[in-house]
């Protein structure tokens, strides 16, 4: 991957809002904001509701993934142009799932639903009624998911990247500040976890940085390109926005995402905890 | 929710419990009067940026349909900047635990 096929533009958007190979989908935790003004064409996934299991802690099913694509005209060889708000967390996540499952050609909005708003660009509250498909998809590809006994076995071995907050790595706060501050699990973080929030690898408008700032962001916070990487935050999407940087823009091999990240880690019995700076 | 005629603000804050939380919220309103309000008009598609006292982002909400945007922080020196199309606000805060901080934005 690199920033070319895994990343478009505001301009790139505008240009191909009737490009018939193209499905765009908002991304989110609420999609009340798709409800009032969406991009031409473009259909919703609800974070939790689509694309989490609901029984079990766990991704959907490939055959359940394979109906959510198929319902909402994306094929195989489907561009599928991913934004949304939250600075497009919960599109990178819904990216890392997209190749979770195999799919060739996903990429993500430079700047997300944000940056088209602040460019004053036009939204539709009108849902387009998509052409049903018999979507494939490929088991998943796992090396880019990692699992609790992995990410404890990289404790001091391994770069762990943890994107949340100062504040919630350090252990003053349990989840970000636009949330209730109650949470089950313990505060802290994974010992030996280069704390480099999410955050940094984004502009203000919520572009990402350019590779050599993103380069020197990890690097110069201890991150050794060489070896493996796993990302975590809280519940495992803030994470895929720096797996997609680390992994898409930078080309790095062996990033994983920890999906089940901070609430899993941090409800674990017995597992070694660090709080402070 | 903001009336006609009430003070404008943050959200309706029933339901949070203010001994637990450092609640700082607001509302985002253009300049100038509306509807003979001596604030603007709400400004609903605002983003509103949480900074540290390092100036590291902490956290970011859209506004609501009455411009309003609401943080649960910590209690100490907070930075809020306001993203709208065409305007940019920063505002310095004090938060503290127990009482909400309140703020009125004006995009100019």
């Amino acid at each position: 991957m690199s920033r070319s096929n895994s990343l478009v533009s505001t301009d790139w958007v505008a240009e191909n809002l009737s490009n018939p190979n193209v499905v765009f989908v908002e991304v989110d935790e609420d999609t009340t904001l798709y409800d009032k003004g969406h991009i031409q064409g473009a259909i919703k996934f609800h974070w939790r509701d689509d694309l989490q299991d609901g029984l079990i802690r766990d991704v959907i099913s490939k055959e359940k993934f394979e109906a959510l694509l198929s319902k909402s005209g994306i094929s195989n060889d489907t561009t599928v142009i991913l934004y949304g708000g939250n600075n497009n967390w919960f599109a990178a996540y819904a990216y890392w799932y997209f190749k979770l499952y195999g799919h060739q050609d996903v990429r993500l909005i430079d700047g997300g639903r944000k940056l088209w708003e602040i460019q004053a660009r036009d939204l539709t509250e009108e849902v387009p009624t998509p052409i049903a498909t018999r979507y494939v998809a490929q088991e998943r590809d796992q090396s880019i998911r990692a699992f609790r006994d992995e990410v404890i076995a990289a404790i001091g071995v391994k770069n762990i990247v943890d994107v949340r907050s100062p504040a919630e790595f350090s252990g003053e706060l349990a989840a970000p500040a636009h949330l209730p501050q109650e949470a089950g699990q313990i505060k802290g973080h994974v010992p030996t976890a280069k704390n480099i929030p999410w955050s940094k690898a984004a502009n203000e408008d919520g572009t990402f940085k350019s590779n050599d700032e993103l380069s020197d962001l990890y690097q110069g916070a201890g991150v050794d390109f060489t070896q493996e990487t796993i990302a975590y935050c809280r519940i495992g999407e803030r994470s895929a926005f720096s797996w997609f940087v680390l992994s898409e823009l930078l080309d790095l091999q062996n990033v994983k995402n920890y999906d089940g990240s901070w609430t899993e880690y941090g409800s674990l019995v017995g597992v070694p905890v660090a709080i402070g700076a | 929710m903001r009336t006609c005629g009430a003070t404008p603000g943050g959200p309706d804050l029933s339901g949070v419990d203010l001994s637990k939380q450092t609640v700082i919220q607001g509302a985002v309103l253009r300049a100038g009067i509306a509807d003979g309000v001596p604030n603007g008009a709400p400004v609903g598609n605002a983003y509103v940026r949480l900074l540290d006292a390092q100036g590291e982002f902490t956290a970011e909400v859209p506004t609501n349909v009455d411009g309003q945007f609401r943080f649960f922080a910590a209690p100490g020196s907070w930075t809020i900047v306001v993203l709208a199309a065409g305007a940019r606000e920063e505002v310095k805060v004090e938060a503290i635990q127990g009482t909400p901080v309140e703020l009125v934005i004006e995009l100019h």
